[in-house]
């Protein structure tokens, strides 16, 4: 008796935490079947090693439906889904919101590789995408229904490799990348190819360490680095990662400065790296110091009376794919998501909060890059980058 | 290779060696009296690293005191799971047990996230800890000090318990047939309990030293570092407590010197401890250590 009232215990428990759990992610999707609505799935990492970044950007669309909550006089509602930060449960996640919610768009995600594992799942089904801080090139092309409003990471990778060669004057870059990531490979690469032309020295890249999403220890791949005092270490990646593994290269004396690119922009960063992080530089997409279109003031003075803070970039981003999708249906005159495909694939001039968006042939964002740094515990702007 | 960086490597090697042995104690003293492995005790140990960030930022302890409280609430978590999970199965097949800890540690790891978020959170650091120490240029941060020197003490102080105290007379007795033991008038349940906590509160130590030297706190924290112990207790012979420390020493050392000596195969770190656990099992399942049978807790 006692066992099973002990296992009754357990079960209950567990059921609790399951359905508290369901509860967090799906209490958004009620039907309200007597009125048309237009259903934007929003497909962000809410837990799992990304979750801080969803989070971000999650603020961002509920700020804009706040703003915008029609379109063609229906009602907007937002069905958010956790894609768990795992390839896997995007692709799970990106199915349910096509198949089982029927939505007429998606936004998101926080993250190229999950990005990637929803693209070929919305392709099939026809409803477009937009893409808020994805940056990886692979996102959206050969995808006709993927778009996205951030520029990409060849665009970002070019940008760091300028900034390593003409403001540090470095001639000797060790890199560190986090191999299991899309998104790190990519800007890796992108950075490596740009450099050596630069420096016209194919072995201007003096060291590549490697790591897993999910280690903790970098001390190894550091000492290695220490001992080819390199002028710079780029070494793109999630920032939990990036923070742990600037905070051991301090630990082990290396003052080389460390270069970064988009997803570093989180308080996270700052609140595990300390005071390791002071320094870093990174390229990032907005800074709301510098608001760059009229409709960066009113989602800057909405944000500032909401939160009590000041946003970040991908917040921005964020609420820009919900604004520019609302745009997208207007022009199309119509929620269908063909229409709504057609409308987005010809945007152009679009004023965002984080810059104007024109979407290229392959659907991808052409616009400027910033670049900030870490002052005693503050990000900081430094310069603005236009694309070439 | 130049010597400096050799010698850097080892030191690094060192701290995440003795951090992998003082969890892979506690892993290895449950087993050895209980012959259960108790998936959840990474999970125990990711509870200390919380009850550490919430005394310190919520209840604005002094960080000695918030150690203190962790490591004692740590315990008592630990005897509770058993209650829990553990106790209603003792007469149940080893497997129901072992289907029960993964359930225990599953439990845990979802509550975790429900009631602590998912989103990282940085581990107060004492600022005392903060410091690096410097010779020629290798540098040395002091919890890498500290680490190995917990890990000895809390060896020294287990090794005691066991064979010195009546408790561990008790427990080696319990170990060996509870039937028998229970007949000897030792009180099985009781045991098994100081077990746990005993086993729970190294979890919280070790918990700790990690939160300080890897300050990133997210609810799955607890499981690489749980299955690195295991590796760790299996090298070392599962069941024996000095096995599990130079099983934890060795498996550190080893990751660390594969990245230093062969930096292309660094993708593979995880990889080559889980090579290493089937490469054990299969050609010398009772460990390193293995042979030593009176050594059992």
């Amino acid at each position: 008796m006692k066992k099973i009232s002990l296992l009754l215990v357990l079960v209950l428990v567990l059921s609790i935490a399951l359905t508290a759990c369901s509860s967090s992610s799906n209490d958004v999707a009620v039907e309200e079947p007597t009125q048309e609505v237009v259903k934007f799935g929003v497909f962000e990492p809410l837990t799992g090693a990304n979750a801080a970044g969803g989070a971000m950007e999650i603020e961002g669309i509920e700020l804009a439906q706040e703003l915008y909550p029609e379109v063609l006089g229906m009602p907007i509602e937002l069905v958010v889904v956790d894609n768990k930060s795992d390839k896997v449960e995007a692709a799970n996640a990106a199915t349910k919101l096509v198949d089982q919610d029927k939505v007429n768009a998606v936004i998101g995600s926080w993250g190229s590789s999950l990005s990637m594992a929803a693209g070929p799942i919305v392709m099939d089904a026809g409803i477009p995408a937009v893409g808020t801080s994805c940056t990886n090139p692979l996102v959206t092309l050969g995808n006709d229904f993927y778009f996205r409003v951030t520029f990409i990471d060849s665009f970002q990778g070019v940008v760091m490799a300028n900034y390593a060669y003409e403001v540090l004057g470095a001639s000797k870059v060790a890199i560190v990348q986090e191999i299991s990531n899309d998104y790190s490979v990519g800007l890796v690469k992108f950075f490596t190819d740009e450099f050596i032309k630069l420096t016209g020295d194919a072995d201007s890249i003096v060291y590549v360490a490697n790591y897993n999403t999910g280690d903790q220890d970098f001390t190894a791949q550091l000492t290695n680095i220490k001992s080819m005092n390199p002028d710079a270490i780029f070494a793109p990646g999630n920032y939990s990662e990036s923070a742990m593994l600037i905070k051991q290269a301090k630990e082990l004396d290396i003052t080389t400065p460390f270069l970064g690119a988009d997803t570093w922009e989180t308080p996270e960063f700052i609140e595990i790296g300390g005071e390791a992080v002071n320094g870093t530089v990174f390229s990032t997409f907005f800074d709301s110091q510098v608001p760059l279109t009229p409709e960066s003031e009113v989602f800057l003075d909405a944000y500032r009376a909401k939160f009590n803070k000041e946003p970040a970039s991908v917040t921005a981003l964020a609420y820009d794919a919900y604004i520019l999708l609302v745009n997208a249906i207007e022009r199309a005159g119509s929620a269908d998501p063909a229409a709504i495909r057609d409308a987005l694939a010809e945007t152009t001039g679009f004023d965002g909060a984080a810059g104007v968006i024109a979407l290229d042939a392959n659907g991808d964002a052409v616009k400027n890059a910033v670049i900030k740094t870490i002052e005693n515990g503050e990000f900081t702007y430094l310069t603005t980058i236009a694309p070439k | 290779m130049s010597l400096e960086t050799f010698f850097q490597h080892l030191s690094n090697g060192l701290a995440l060696g003795s951090l992998y042995a003082l969890i892979a104690i506690g892993y290895t003293m449950v087993y050895g009296i209980l012959r259960l492995i108790n998936f959840a005790h990474g999970d125990i140990f990711m509870i200390s690293t919380y009850i550490v960030f919430y005394g310190v930022t919520m209840f604005l302890m002094p960080w000695w005191v918030a150690f203190v409280v962790a490591i004692l609430l740590t315990g008592i978590f630990g005897i509770l799971v058993e209650r829990v999970a553990y106790r209603p199965l003792r007469d149940s097949p080893r497997i129901s047990v072992m289907i029960s800890a993964i359930g225990a540690s599953f439990l845990i790891e979802n509550l975790a996230i429900v009631i602590f978020g998912g989103r990282p959170k940085a581990f107060p650091i004492p600022d005392y800890f903060n410091q690096v120490a410097h010779f020629n240029t290798i540098s040395i941060p002091f919890a890498n000090f500290f680490i190995p020197i917990v890990t000895l003490t809390s060896l020294v102080i287990l090794l005691f318990i066991v064979n010195k105290t009546k408790t561990g007379m008790a427990m080696r007795a319990v170990s060996k047939d509870y039937e028998a033991a229970r007949l000897m008038g030792i009180n099985v349940d009781n045991i098994i309990s100081i077990t746990f906590g005993i086993g729970s509160m190294l979890a919280a130590i070790g918990g700790i030293l990690w939160g300080i030297k890897y300050p990133n706190l997210i609810p799955l924290l607890g499981i690489m570092p749980g299955l690195k112990a295991f590796i760790a207790a299996v090298i070392g012979g599962i069941g024996d407590i000095k096995g599990a420390v130079i099983g934890g020493f060795l498996l550190g050392m080893s990751e660390i010197m594969i990245i230093a000596f062969l930096p292309s195969l660094t993708g593979y770190r995880d990889a080559f401890a889980f090579i290493l656990l089937i490469a054990i099992l299969l050609f010398k399942p009772s460990g390193l250590m293995g042979q030593n049978v009176t050594e059992k807790v």
